[in-house]
């Protein structure tokens, strides 16, 4: 039989020729014909005008022609929808036929058209389906409850089919449990909150009796649901660990990665110290193995999740690094993936063997794989210290054999080396210069001029070098050419004498001739920096920089948990979460790890994890981009290789304010930049740090002196720009009602909350809120340390922030503080810091140090921190000053369910010192007049109007609080700004305050 | 689930096209054509993101297959159905070709319809397939009630790589324990990797619904039995000569949580060929061959390359098929072959010199040597220098691995353990045999 006679038809007329034969007597020809509409169906010819006499066609006992027509049907019925109603008689029919077979084939197609008219008819033979004594019929019949679901859910759950399904779980025969289970955990994914795979240990040990009996892939199936279950306890856990253990013998590799996301996942409930957790992790390391065994396709989604396990638990493979050296004919995919693995698990004991690898490597053809392989040393180098040496004469041979590629890369990878090892390996900067004129990537060039900037003092003719690059100044990319006015600017400084002129030529460059901001911008600091601070110019230039840390290019952790819940999926393979390319929101819920049981949380470190790296358990760490700005700003840098987040590029904080921000970071003399791009394409799609912004959005967002600051700064914005709810917020908290209505309480304290969580902070966790006592302004901090190790040597800084705010003395931390302890601390604040607007503008940046790292995070304020006790305003200046006020700088917002009367407001505003100057009262309302005096000598004026009228609504109906500068104390800030609130009026409004009042 | 699966030929024309979800539309079809099998470069992922929709594929020959889904998938499980799917199909008709393709293209989608159900995979075991796709345009009628009950029991059931009734006059069995044994070797002679991965493949050719036990030389098993029979002379000398095995996996008729907890092989086998387990060592691994390059540059355009392999194995044994391939660099001109036994050639197509043995006993050495004439070139890039790879075959294995016992039970047929002619072969391949030089 030669079929592919079907695929020549090519003649025009066509169509009429086929519809002449299909309505043919003679079967033979009927089913010839049959075939030819099949073959041009596949290659996407349009036969739908067919559809008539092809279903004429389906009244027949051959079962393969039948086939045919049913695929047929199933491609055109939905733009045929009338006419395939004429099938739905035969379906029907055959629903009931003797013949197991061709129940299940007409369930099974009737499921897959998708015309409404015909779901109907569906439903009566696919309730029998359910139940039919034949297996086979049975397990189809599951199936097509979840093709039903996805025509019409509702009509599943109205005819009850959810429930039928459910039983199936119990069915005798495994096929027809798992294929039930399949249909259940689909239509419960497009259902998050139903609780439709109802699993409880009754359920779970069905599961597990049909996961020893059914086919490979309804073991998957089912394994797959399993890891969806948390248990209840830690022995439950251990239970059904022991019976998925056997899974990992299986020839299929789906069930074993399906295997191993539930071992991994029920892991995290063992306590540590079981024997079993042990005997676990070296049960988990030969099947993962035995997966590289397998064709490459597989190789590569095994080596994408292996990837994921190494660097949630790295012990499991730590003695395994052999089975991940490079084949010489492993396809590229495989070959890239394993070099990755390969230095997640390098360490001190098998350091030798890698590098030897990593050298062969660097000779192969694939340029990509060759380029990593050179950053492969590179890293080694930085990771394993004692390796340092060995790996820099490496990369000294690679620059030997001149190949341009190599050159540059092991360039870029040994400017990080000097990052982390300073004054070790410096003499090798007379051979990297010998390659300058063969380096065109502008990363490679960037980090040459980094190099000469850097020990400009060691390299005699670095002016020279400089010189040279300065030539084809404009031609090169902004990388360079940044790079390059830093490195002269540290010429400068350290050599003053020779380098006079070519300072002066690349600032002119940089400043007069270039259409770049960025580099504009950076070249003016310089210029103004050095004309007229040298000493200061130096400080900052020249800082010194921290060392840059170990691991690179790490997943981040709360990322990492929830991709190992997705083991052996897509998910695991592109590293990303299923929302990120899955649409709609189908299986779309973010998964999470159980959390550990019993007492297993102390005992975080101490086990074989902590021997083979850091990685293990201490969370590496990423930093938030928020720190970025911050870390740079305090002469801190921190390359990017230590960090998972793509800094901020500085064209991102532009405005006024890069002059001070971003900007900064390069002219520390290091380019974060150049090291970012270099590792960006390493960056598995970093999830946006959760920001401290977010968590306490409710009460920040209002400061009130938003407005103030955002009127009359010189930028020009527009006055109402404070986000008028979120200013609610910040009054709202004033509200605070605590204990009796209208007594003083004092000023509003928000409760502390958790400024650095411990993930971030290597086991250092801060959390704290603000106060202000007796004119004090105060910072309360809480720090406890959740590591293993004892902590000491605490300072603190900020940045620069809006109102000036700095630590007025020394952070006096009781040290050292010991694992497990919390110390209180209350850090006096002045106002008198450097000043900078922060967007919002009440957020604070904080670097925190102690013996282990500096950590950074950022808080805000609340606004009433800054409210002055001699706020009170003369009434005759007051009533002068609130007509002078122009219109634009008021604002008007409303806050409802406040159930306060006017005194009681009165008293309680004046608790955070808002001083009621006049009190008016009109028809039902009352009208407060309050002024509020800022530590910057800002004036806010208010008018508060309260409805009394209305004994059922005890809401503040109406109030405005117009704030004012003045300008005649203080000639610095002349500022004229007013605000306008408006209380109450229940729409609007949805705020925390709600809970407050 | 999976949401369609297109079979390709090389040009990118779609010879099958079966769509299971609403989601994947025909131009998921062209979009692959596109974006993979018209792409420039070389392929530099078997999963590749189209606009949010993921195609996974495997080629065989110039065939493409390739699964289409917009959901997150079990990724491995779809290369395993990929690769499932090329075993039906080949089980069915052979080669997977274009022409082959086109012939049974009816047959495909109805193994199609059959094997994926809404894109979850279903029974794929050919022996049950086979037994009610048959091409043969059976008519419903025609079986019998019992008939259809057999089938879609054996379909869905426990044991379902098996039919009951099979008779066969002579009880018989083959097993075949088939090693392929990897090396990589630096030029000093220090081995950097190695390991054996085996399988062992049945043919069984029994009656009835036989229940079989395999035992070979486990070392745990050995081990473990040493100790029960405490001063056994033969546990002893048998303890010596068991193996660690690092990992195995079963086919699906061998009862797992039976061996996980007794590390015993039992299973009732499917008929015919099928691959009972598949296994992995790396420790005392006997390598049949060393292989002790030498390659010394002289001046700039000649290059001389000495190498000598020695056999490491009882002189009475053969090894066959000896064949090693000397790689040489791109801008060779020339080349002169000296070799001891066998023949050598210089192929320039390949960039390599072959020398092939037809046979060597063990405990022999033979040597090559070239002399490589190099044109001039201003390439500034060293050559490469891949490694000297070898191919051979051993009657032995490689890992040790030795068949024990494999015990037959039929309670029902009157036929016993000894009425059952069995057969054992050991193989031992060249896997991935490189020393570096």
């Amino acid at each position: 039989m030669t079929d592919s006679k079907y695929f020549t038809t090519t003649k025009k007329g066509e169509i009429f020729e086929l519809k002449a034969e299909l309505n043919s007597d003679k079967k033979e020809k009927k089913k010839e014909a049959v075939k030819k509409v099949i073959a041009s169906m596949t290659v996407g010819k349009d036969v739908s005008a067919l559809f008539p006499d092809v279903v004429n066609c389906m009244q027949t006992d051959n079962l393969e022609l039948k086939k045919l027509v049913y695929l047929y049907l199933m491609n055109y019925a939905k733009s045929q929808p009338d006419m395939a109603i004429m099938a739905v008689n035969t379906f029907v029919k055959d629903c009931e036929d003797p013949n197991p077979l061709i129940r299940a084939l007409a369930v099974r197609t009737m499921g897959c058209i998708r015309v409404d008219k015909i779901t109907e008819y569906l439903c009566e033979p696919l309730r029998k389906c359910l139940k039919d004594e034949d297996p086979y019929v049975r397990k189809t019949a599951a199936v097509c409850v979840a093709k039903l679901h996805d025509i019409n859910a509702q009509l599943v759950e109205d005819q009850g089919f959810l429930d039928t399904l459910k039983d199936l779980i119990s069915d005798s025969n495994p096929m027809v449990v798992a294929n039930a289970v399949a249909a259940l955990s689909e239509i419960a994914e497009s259902h998050p909150n139903s609780n439709l795979l109802d699993l409880n240990p009754q359920t779970i040990n069905k599961l597990l009796t049909a996961l020893n009996e059914c086919t490979e892939w309804g073991q998957i199936f089912i394994l797959d649901c399993l890891a969806n279950y948390t248990p209840r306890d830690d022995r439950e856990s251990q239970s059904i660990c022991e019976r998925v253990t056997p899974r990992l013998s299986h020839a299929n590799s789906a069930v074993v990665l399906s295997a191993v996301k539930v071992l991994m996942k029920f892991m995290e409930m063992l306590p540590k110290d079981l024997d079993y957790y042990g005997t676990l992790l070296k049960k988990l390391a030969p099947p993962l193995v035995t997966l590289l065994s397998a064709e490459p396709e597989l190789q590569y989604v095994a080596l994408r999740n292996i990837n994921l396990i190494v660097q949630k638990r790295p012990e499991i493979l730590k003695h395994e690094m052999k089975v991940f050296f490079v084949k010489y004919n492993d396809p590229i995919y495989v070959k890239l993936e394993k070099l990755d693995i390969m230095i997640r698990l390098a360490s001190q004991a098998n350091i030798a063997q890698v590098l030897a690898e990593l050298k062969e490597y660097a000779t192969e053809v694939d340029v990509d794989f060759v380029r990593k392989a050179v950053r492969a040393i590179g890293r080694c180098a930085i990771k394993v210290e004692q390796s340092a040496e060995r790996c820099v004469s490496t990369l000294l041979d690679l620059i030997q054999t001149k190949v341009n590629y190599v050159v540059q890369e092991a360039i870029v990878v040994i400017k990080d080396i000097f990052r982390k090892y300073p004054n070790k390996y410096e003499s090798v900067i007379a051979t990297l210069c010998e390659n300058l004129d063969s380096l065109d990537e502008p990363e490679a060039r960037a980090a040459m001029i980094w190099i000469v900037g850097e020990y400009a003092e060691r390299i005699d003719n670095a002016d020279e070098l400089l010189e040279s690059f300065l030539e084809g100044f404009h031609d090169e990319s902004t990388q360079v050419q940044l790079q390059l006015l830093t490195a002269i600017v540290k010429l400068f400084l350290k050599k003053p004498t020779e380098t006079q002129e070519l300072v002066q030529q690349v600032l002119s460059l940089a400043t007069q001739d270039s259409d770049n901001p960025d580099l504009r911008d950076r070249g003016y600091i310089y210029w103004r920096l050095l004309s007229t601070d040298p000493v200061a110019a130096k400080e900052v230039v020249l800082a010194e920089k921290p060392l840059i840390s170990e691991e690179t290019d790490l997943i981040e952790p709360t990322l990492l948990d929830e991709l190992i819940c997705h083991i052996g999926t897509l998910a695991s393979v592109y590293h990303k979460p299923p929302s990120a390319f899955v649409e709609g929101g189908r299986g779309v819920q973010h998964k999470r790890l159980p959390a550990r049981a019993g007492s297993g949380e102390s005992a975080e470190s101490p086990d074989v994890g902590q021997a083979v790296s850091a990685v293990s358990d201490a969370p590496p760490a990423v930093i938030p981009s928020q720190g970025d700005l911050l870390g740079d700003l305090l002469n801190l840098d921190l390359a990017p290789p230590t960090s998972n987040v793509p800094p901020v590029p500085s064209s991102m904080q532009m405005g006024a304010m890069d002059l001070l921000g971003g900007g900064l970071d390069s002219l520390m003399g290091d380019e974060s930049e150049t090291s970012a791009s270099h590792y960006r394409t390493e960056v598995q799609s970093p999830q946006p740090p959760e920001c401290s912004e977010r968590e306490l959005g409710g009460d920040v967002g209002g400061s009130p002196a938003m407005g103030v600051s955002l009127g009359g700064a010189p930028v020009g914005m527009p006055a109402g720009l404070g986000a008028a709810p979120a200013v609610g917020g910040g009054l709202g908290d004033l509200f605070d009602l605590g204990g009796g209505v209208g007594v003083t309480a004092g000023s509003y304290i928000p409760p502390k909350t958790v400024w650095l969580p411990a993930m971030k902070a290597k086991g250092l966790e801060i959390s704290g809120t603000f106060a202000r006592r007796s004119g004090v302004i105060h910072m309360d901090l809480s720090f406890t340390n959740k590591a293993m190790s004892v902590m000491t040597d605490f300072a603190i800084q900020f940045n620069k922030n809006s109102f000036g705010l700095a630590p007025a003395g020394p952070l006096q931390v009781l040290t050292p503080l010991s694992p497990n302890q919390t110390v209180d601390v209350s850090l006096p604040l002045s106002t008198t810091g450097p000043v900078m607007k922060m967007e919002p503008l009440n957020n604070l940046q904080v670097a925190v140090k102690n013996n282990i790292d500096v950590f950074y995070f950022s808080c805000q304020y609340p606004i009433s921190l800054l409210f002055v006790e001699d706020g009170k305003m003369d009434r005759q200046v007051f009533l002068a000053t609130w007509k002078d006020i122009p219109s634009e700088n008021e604002a008007q917002f409303q806050i409802k369910d406040c159930h306060l009367n006017s005194d009681a407001a009165s008293n309680k505003l004046q608790g955070s010192n808002i001083f009621t100057v006049a009190k008016r009262t009109v028809d039902t309302q009352d009208m407060l007049y309050q002024s509020v005096k800022l530590t910057n000598g800002i004036w806010m004026l208010a008018e508060l109007r309260i409805q009394t009228g209305n004994p059922n609504s005890t809401d503040l109906e109406v109030g405005v609080i117009f704030l004012s500068g003045l300008n005649s104390n203080l000639p610095s800030s002349r500022r004229r700004t007013s605000w306008h609130a408006l209380l109450s009026a229940p729409h609007h409004l949805s705020l925390t305050t709600q809970s407050v009042f | 689930m999976i949401g369609g699966l297109f079979i390709y030929n090389h040009k990118g024309e779609v010879l099958i096209s079966r769509v299971y979800r609403d989601d994947i539309g025909r131009n998921a079809v062209d979009a692959f054509r596109v974006n993979v099998i018209h792409a420039r470069q070389q392929v530099r992922s078997p999963v590749t993101n189209i606009a949010r929709t993921s195609f996974f594929h495997v080629k065989r020959s110039n065939i493409w297959l390739a699964a289409v889904t917009k959901q997150n998938v079990n990724a491995a499980m779809v290369f395993e159905f990929l690769y499932k799917m090329c075993d039906v199909m080949t089980a069915y008709f052979g080669k997977i070709s274009e022409e082959n393709i086109k012939n049974n293209f009816v047959l495909i989608y109805e193994l199609l319809d059959e094997i994926l159900d809404f894109g979850y995979p279903q029974n794929s075991e050919t022996g049950a397939l086979k037994t009610f796709i048959t091409q043969q345009g059976i008519k419903s009628q025609l079986q019998t009630k019992e008939e259809q009950s057999q089938i879609t029991s054996q379909v869905t059931g426990q044991i379902g790589w098996r039919r009951e009734g099979i008779k066969y006059r002579r009880n018989e069995l083959f097993l075949d324990v088939l090693e392929s044994v990897n090396l990589l070797m630096s030029p000093q002679g220090q081995v950097l990797s190695a390991h054996v991965s085996g399988r062992v493949v049945m043919k069984s050719y029994l009656s009835g619904m036989p229940e079989c036990k395999f035992g070979m030389n486990d070392k745990i098993v050995i081990d473990k039995q040493g100790k029960g029979g405490t001063t056994d002379e033969a546990g002893k000398s048998s303890g010596k000569q068991s193996i660690a095995i690092d990992d195995c996996t079963f086919h699906q008729c061998v009862r797992l949580s039976k061996f996980d907890s007794e590390r015993s092989i039992s299973f009732i086998p499917p008929d015919g060929e099928y691959e009972l387990m598949r296994y992995r060592t790396t420790k005392d691994i006997i390598l049949p061959f060393r292989v002790i390059p030498l390659v010394r540059e002289v001046g700039r355009t000649k290059l001389e390359v000495k190498v000598v392999i020695k056999s490491n194995f009882k002189p009475s044994l053969l090894a066959q098929k000896i064949e090693v391939r000397i790689p040489t660099p791109l801008n060779t001109s020339g080349v002169q072959v000296i070799c001891m036994k066998g023949k050598a050639k210089y192929k320039a197509s390949e960039n390599a010199i072959v020398w092939k043995i037809k046979r060597m006993a063990g405990m022999k050495e033979s040597q090559i040597s070239a002399e490589i004439e190099l044109l001039p070139t201003n390439d500034k890039k060293k050559w490469a220098r891949p490694p000297i790879s070898m191919n051979f075959e051993v009657p032995f294995a490689p890992s040790g691995l030795k068949v024990r016992y494999l015990k037959v039970f039929e309670p029902k047929l009157n036929y016993s353990d000894h009425d059952v002619i069995k057969w054992v072969r050991y193989i031992g391949r060249s896997g991935i045999y490189e020393t570096r030089c």
